[in-house]
């Protein structure tokens, strides 16, 4: 389904995908719900497209016109905002590290400790904007790899995909979570729940796979996330068990705890090391990825983590509750 | 001749393992991987041993 409009730029954009003329567009907040839904739309071209929509639209001059400008805002944003660098091992080195303790702040550690079923609904239809197309956007860079960073790479995407048996698929493991905590699994459908500080993290993705000169950075946004899930998704299982949520619900993240123990060597050994000996110029786009998508995924998670301090919900407006999977959360522990 | 399995010891955690592959655990169990490769755990701190964990990260106290 296409969203509803957040501002004049999504407005034009909206516009075009329903025929109409896309003229010039104004300046909008890089960050901002208004640029961020409008690029992701333009992205959602290349990936599934809207019913009713002329897939031709995907290079249409008009929308690509507005798509790089929208892409050069918000490039030059997250540029200003990240820290440049270029030793990829002390990077690694420091994601590897993991912090513990009561006072860690962290949205997983959170929900491990205390989040409500109705807090861990919030988290799972955030993350749903990217896991109901898990891996595809990291599939974008494989062509622009080549040798054994292509080969390793590959060996993990075929991993997010269930190594051949579509019934494994992580998106799919994702949506029969989704089903059990009774939310909508239609691909597309939380898309106007979710604010731009969600569509940002998955917008970087899109940003850096379809642009063959941020292939580094592509890189380095699929190791961090890689390299740092497998903690997060066992708190994410133990909250799980605590709120009695039932099998599908913990399996996603159940296998994530195991395939990314895996696949953070995989990224280290098969991805990193060759890509960095073949090309080394890349060591700074590398380091620009694993930190542009560090710095938004804490704003995504000061968002969390904020509103429920206040009280409040996440999501910019709640989504119907569809009907319930066969097992029923057990609500709070 | 069939080719080898390599076996990859790193250094600071597991053993990776290419292929499907059946752990046999001192007392007779058994346990199935299908991944393409697989983390079989050397330091013995996984919850899940014989498969890694990630458990054998460095942790650092905070607060």
């Amino acid at each position: 389904m296409i969203p509803t409009l957040r501002g004049p730029v999504s407005d034009a954009v909206l516009g075009r995908l329903r025929g109409g003329t896309l003229g010039e567009i104004p300046v909008a907040d890089p960050y901002g719900d208004d640029l961020q839904l409008a690029l992701y739309c333009c992205y959602e071209l290349h990936y599934r497209g809207y019913p009713g929509v002329d897939p031709e639209l995907e290079w249409d001059p008009d929308l690509l016109r507005v798509r790089r400008s929208l892409e050069q805002a918000f490039l030059a944003r997250l540029r200003a905002d990240v820290e440049p660098g270029a030793d990829v091992a002390a990077e690694v080195d420091a994601l590897l590290v993991e912090p513990v303790g009561p006072q860690v702040r962290g949205v997983s550690h959170h929900l491990q400790r205390c989040g409500t079923l109705e807090q861990l609904r919030e988290y799972v239809t955030h993350r749903s904007v990217y896991h109901l197309k898990e891996a595809d956007p990291q599939a974008w860079v494989i062509p622009r790899l080549s040798g054994a960073a292509k080969a390793g790479l590959v060996t993990v995407e075929h991993d997010e995909y269930g190594s051949g048996r579509p019934e494994r698929m992580h998106s799919r493991l994702f949506a029969e979570m989704m089903a059990e905590l009774g939310l909508s699994t239609q691909y597309g459908a939380l898309v106007d729940s979710v604010p731009a500080e969600t569509l940002a993290e998955v917008n970087l993705m899109s940003l850096c796979g379809l642009h063959r000169s941020l292939r580094g950075a592509s890189v380095g946004q699929f190791a961090m996330v890689e390299l740092t899930s497998s903690p997060g998704s066992e708190r994410l299982v133990r909250a799980m068990r605590r709120l009695g949520c039932g099998p599908a619900a913990i399996r996603f993240y159940d296998e994530h705890v195991e395939a990314d123990a895996v696949h953070e060597q995989v990224v280290r050994r098969g991805v990193l090391d060759p890509l960095l000996a073949e090309e080394p110029e890349l060591a700074a786009d590398v380091v620009f990825g694993i930190r542009a998508s560090l710095h938004l995924g804490e704003r995504l998670g000061e968002r969390l983590l904020g509103a429920w301090e206040r009280g409040e919900s996440s999501l910019r407006q709640a989504p119907e509750s569809v009907e319930r999977g066969p097992v029923e959360c057990g609500g709070e522990a | 001749m069939a080719e080898p399995t390599r076996i990859t010891l790193t250094e600071e955690g597991p053993a990776l393992v290419s292929g499907p592959v059946e752990l046999e655990l001192p007392d007779g169990t058994r346990v199935r991987s299908d991944r393409a490769v697989t983390a079989v755990c050397h330091c013995r701190r996984s919850k899940r041993y014989p498969i890694c964990d990630a458990s054998h990260r460095r942790k650092e106290r905070q607060g």
